[in-house]
């Protein structure tokens, strides 16, 4: 791939490259923060709180200290100083770095522990000897929601703000919205369906637990941090901010990192903690988490309550959609937390014509802080809006795949169509993409081997959803909404950027400011540049996450990275093409308007034997002197994208299930996909993607469960307590996609890192309803574990729903 | 405590406390990183090794307990620098992303071809079951092995899918 590509193309390559990130990590010599060992280096571990409510009366570090090879313990007085946690949208209460008087949430991180080992860390800080006074928790969400006990006693509510819409942010059109909704349920000819669900909490758990190591150079006056995190630049700025540093005295540097789904999305009070340490003790401070750790401190993702109303009538047409709901902030506001929902809000009324009065609350509970896991308020959104549809398609007897095209947004509409709710999208084309999927899946037939099945007794269940997703975030303008980077030093919105360098001998270095956490960046990144540039991919070496080297970003995240830091490393490299044609056409004596690049030079249109090699181009670009006059030298350009909108990826999925019927076992026996993300840079990363999105929703449909007992307690400390799905709980999916370029980014391409998941929760719980429809059961929260299913079916079977 | 042992061919002879995991002295004594920590409670197979000629998650043994044994990690696969067949099936069809569960699950997919050179899709599901990863939702995890079986019994791979233009 890349050689002999004519690059007066502005089409991105498409083609299959396999990754250049891979001989290293199959070799084991990927660098991830924990290898790292540094010379004087120690370890930290923290004493952790067993309640999740509680007054903290004393803290007791006398033993530990005395232990041998402790450094020191540290508590809330030592690091009060340094404020709050550094949050983006600081509503609610923030995280206070270790916790003071009173513990909010279990896990809550009451002392650190500073040793010369990590044993020796976790003996000493289990030696702290902390004495609490337990009190009540609130851990209910409509418990919450009522104020009955407030979680923070100087906040006057637990519920911090609703996102309401649509459309958003107009009161009147709101009420107007609601009328119309209450009129529709007030016709003769209409149908209402009404449901509660839960949308429970998840823990993200990336398989590398998170990891941290802070360097202080007391000469230099520097920090130097390795994170496994997905946003270095921020990092670097939240520890500026904290330690009243300028962006140049931190250096973040994010090497292999080994998953994130959103919870290394956070600048976390560790990551401060061990700057902190460093700086008092002048050495080097590694944390690893524990998985224990992982699982009570690290952010979990989802933790909704919601009602959805749907109302209609009996030919399909959907006059209605409404969610009422409250979601879960946990005990402190981090990051994003609050801004979550506000994702859902964004494709609250999918990518449908009816009119939708959406509000979900946002409340303070004594849990760890929810934040982004993959998907983040858009999973949560399309679960309630697809099970509605489903729930709605049963009670008036019409194919759920009929009700959906009735109702979506058309194509025509496009360009210029916006949500119900009032946000403008890119492109679409929903229509095409169903038909797509249920001609290639082969629906009808499914359909009749179902039903034939059923004849047998068999609970044997089709699931369809279709979705619409918002990422590539962008647009820039949501700094005036209030969401910028600014108290992480970095007030640049939501651009991205690129700096392509061609070296002195022809092959070239992109740099760019957001870092993979196994989305392929190295591999894509130099697809795009060697289709600009004709360079040959395996001489194009992409690098990251080093914020001293590195031009901003503000991350990977939202299923961003390629829509707006891609589009700003295509540009660059359009910068770089331009001057190289002009070196060109000096070393050619032609007009830089004749120069083509192909075969990894550079030729003359219409004569290929007049041509000279990137070598050639480039040894002139080091070499000023040989310059024509005016010609600066060196031969590098940066660029910054800055999108006027997010992007609107959309698909449609298909899954097969068969539950028994005495165990409540559900099988999952075919997954079908056809998902549509704009262009495709690299296929096979981009089927990986949607591979790992979709075994994220699956896990949420049917085996993972976050949700913290009524006495505030996690039990959920281990995979063994919160299973991940495993390769024997899951089929080979089949994938399948359309192709809709989005026309917000010069490379078409939408982003696809979340839309498996948010496409496939739903999907499955539709077709295990479908499955256990026969003996009326409607809903089943999720996740789908034996138990539970097997509890719906013995409960539709007593109360006598079977007809 | 003394431990010596043989690690990727080479001996290694060190000085441990008593209750030090095997990993732990492959990954900061002896400094093989390739062998990854994933989890406290032996379930995610990040560490897993050849020790002996079976595989076992590291985080479950003492090193003490590896006394005199042969320890085959990721770093010593690649045999004279050529890739082991199950390396090249996770690079050639796409079997890992963050390559943060990859060490122990190439080591695992080696196990269990070792013990059946020709697995169905349900066999190497169940065989790597013990392995978790987060990122690939296992497809081009089975894809991979599938690969690697093909090549160590001489025959051609299947095609890849995006070769069959499955898309
Ligand atoms: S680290 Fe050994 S099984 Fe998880
Ligand atoms: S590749 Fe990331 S956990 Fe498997």
């Amino acid at each position: 791939m890349g050689g002999g590509v004519v690059v007066s193309t502005t089409s991105v390559l498409g083609g299959v490259v396999k990754r250049r990130e891979d001989p290293a990590l199959i070799r084991g010599t990927g660098l991830y923060v924990d290898d790292l060992q540094l010379p004087g280096m120690l370890h930290v571990a923290f004493v952790r709180s067993p309640y999740a409510h509680a007054r903290v009366v004393s803290v007791d570090a006398s033993d530990a200290e005395g232990m041998a090879g402790v450094r020191a313990v540290y508590t809330a007085a030592d690091v009060a100083h340094l404020g709050d946690l550094v949050t983006q949208v600081a509503v609610g209460k923030l995280r206070p770095l270790l916790a003071g008087d009173k513990v909010n949430h279990l896990g809550e991180a009451v002392a650190m522990v500073v040793a010369d080992t990590r044993y020796g860390a976790r003996d000493a800080a289990d030696a702290v000897d902390v004495e609490y006074d337990p009190l009540d928790p609130v851990i209910d969400l409509k418990e919450a929601a009522s104020d009955a006990a407030l979680v923070h006693e100087d906040m006057e509510s637990n519920v911090l703000l609703a996102w309401e819409g649509g459309p958003w942010g107009d009161e009147e059109a709101i009420a107007a919205t609601q009328q119309a909704i209450a009129d529709a349920k007030a016709q003769d000819d209409t149908v209402s369906v009404s449901f509660e669900a839960v949308n429970q909490r998840l823990l993200p758990m990336p398989i590398e637990p998170r990891s941290v190591v802070a360097d202080w150079n007391v000469g230099y006056g520097r920090f130097t941090v390795h994170s496994s995190t997905q946003i270095a630049h921020a990092l670097a700025g939240g520890i500026a901010q904290t330690f009243g540093l300028s962006l140049t005295d931190v250096r973040c540097i994010a090497p292999e990192v080994g998953g994130g789904f959103g919870c290394k999305l956070n600048v976390y009070n560790d990551e401060i903690l061990v700057c902190f340490a460093s700086q008092q003790l002048g050495r080097p401070v590694k944390f690893t988490e524990t998985r224990r750790d992982a699982a009570g401190s690290t952010i979990h993702g989802r933790g909704w309550v919601a009602t959805a109303t749907i109302t209609g009538t009996g030919d399909g047409q959907i006059l209605g959609y409404e969610l009422d709901g409250i979601a879960d902030m946990g005990a402190y506001s981090q990051n994003f937390t609050v801004a979550i929902p506000f994702l859902g809000l964004f494709v609250g009324a999918g990518q449908y014509t009816f009119p939708t009065h959406w509000k979900v609350a946002c409340v303070h509970t004594h849990t760890m802080t929810t934040d982004a896991y993959r998907g983040a308020g858009r999973p949560e959104a399309a679960y309630y809006l697809e099970r509605a549809i489903d729930a709605f398609a049963r009670e008036i007897g019409m194919d759920p795949a009929e009700v959906r095209r009735k109702n979506f947004i058309p194509a025509d509409k496009f360009p210029g169509a916006a949500t119900h709710i009032g946000f403008p999208m890119d492109t679409g084309d929903y229509e095409t993409n169903l038909d797509a999927l249920l001609e290639t899946a082969g629906y009808e037939d499914l359909k009749a081997e179902r039903d034939r099945l059923r004849t047998e007794g068999r609970l044997v269940g089709l699931g369809l959803a279709t979705y619409v997703e918002v990422c590539g975030f962008g647009p820039s303008a949501l700094v005036d909404l209030g969401f910028s980077w600014a108290a992480y030093k970095i007030p640049s919105g939501f651009s991205g950027s690129g700096l392509v360098r061609v070296q002195a001998d022809g092959t070239a270095s992109v740099i760019i400011g957001t870092g993979p956490t196994g989305q392929g960046h190295q591999t894509a990144w130099a697809q795009i540049v060697s289709n600009q540039l004709g360079i040959p991919v395996e001489n194009i070496r992409v690098s990251h996450g080093d914020t001293a080297e590195s031009p901003l970003g503000i991350g990977t995240f939202g299923s961003r990275s390629a829509a707006v830091d891609g589009s700003a490393t295509y540009e660059a490299a359009n910068k770089v093409r331009a001057k190289a044609a002009d070196l060109a056409a000096h070393l050619l004596e032609a007009s830089a308007d004749d120069i083509m690049f192909a075969d990894g030079g550079a030729h003359v249109a219409g004569s290929p034997d007049q041509q000279v090699s990137w070598s050639d181009i480039a040894t002139l670009a080091y070499q000023p002197h040989r310059l024509p006059e005016g010609m600066e030298g060196g031969l590098e350009a940066h660029a910054v994208f800055s999108p006027g909108n997010a992007t609107w990826p959309f698909g449609s999925h298909l899954a097969l299930v068969e539950v028994d019927g005495d165990t409540g076992d559900v099988k999952l026996l075919r997954y079908i996909a056809m998902d549509d993300c704009g262009n495709v840079i690299n296929p096979m990363i981009v089927d990986g993607q949607i591979h790992g999105g979709l075994a994220q929703g699956i896990g949420q449909a049917m085996f993972e469960d976050g949700d913290y007992e009524a006495d505030g307690n996690l039990l959920k400390w281990s995979f063994v307590e919160y299973p991940l799905p495993t390769s024997a709980d899951l089929p080979s999916f089949e994938l399948h996609r359309t192709v809709t370029p989005t026309d917000i980014n010069p490379l078409g391409v939408k982003g696809i890192g979340e839309a498996g998941t948010i496409g496939s929760a739903q999907t499955v719980v539709n077709a295990v309803v479908d499955a256990l429809s026969p003996l009326g059961v409607t809903h089943v929260d999720m996740p789908l574990r034996p138990k539970r299913v097997w509890e719906a079916i013995q409960a539709a079977k007593t109360n006598g729903s079977v007809s | 405590m003394h431990v010596s042992l043989t690690v990727n061919g080479q001996r290694a002879v060190t000085d441990v406390e008593p209750r030090t995991l095997l990993v732990h002295l492959l990954r900061e004594e002896l400094g093989l990183t390739g062998t990854h920590v994933g989890c406290d409670t032996s379930y995610c197979g990040a560490c897993t090794v050849i020790l002996d000629g079976k595989t076992v998650k590291s985080c479950t043994m003492l090193a003490v307990q590896a006394q005199g044994a042969e320890v085959t990690t990721i770093e010593g696969l690649a045999a004279n620098g050529d890739l082991h067949p199950v390396q090249e099936g996770f690079w050639e069809r796409h079997g890992l992303q963050c390559g943060f569960c990859t060490p122990g699950m190439i080591m695992s997919a080696v196990g269990l071809l070792s013990e059946n050179g020709s697995p169905s899709e349900d066999e190497i599901r169940h065989g790597l079951e013990g392995n978790l990863c987060r990122c690939t939702g296992y497809h081009n995890i089975v894809r991979a092995v599938e690969y690697a079986a093909a090549k160590m019994r001489g025959e051609e791979p299947p095609a890849a899918e995006w070769e069959e233009g499955s898309s």
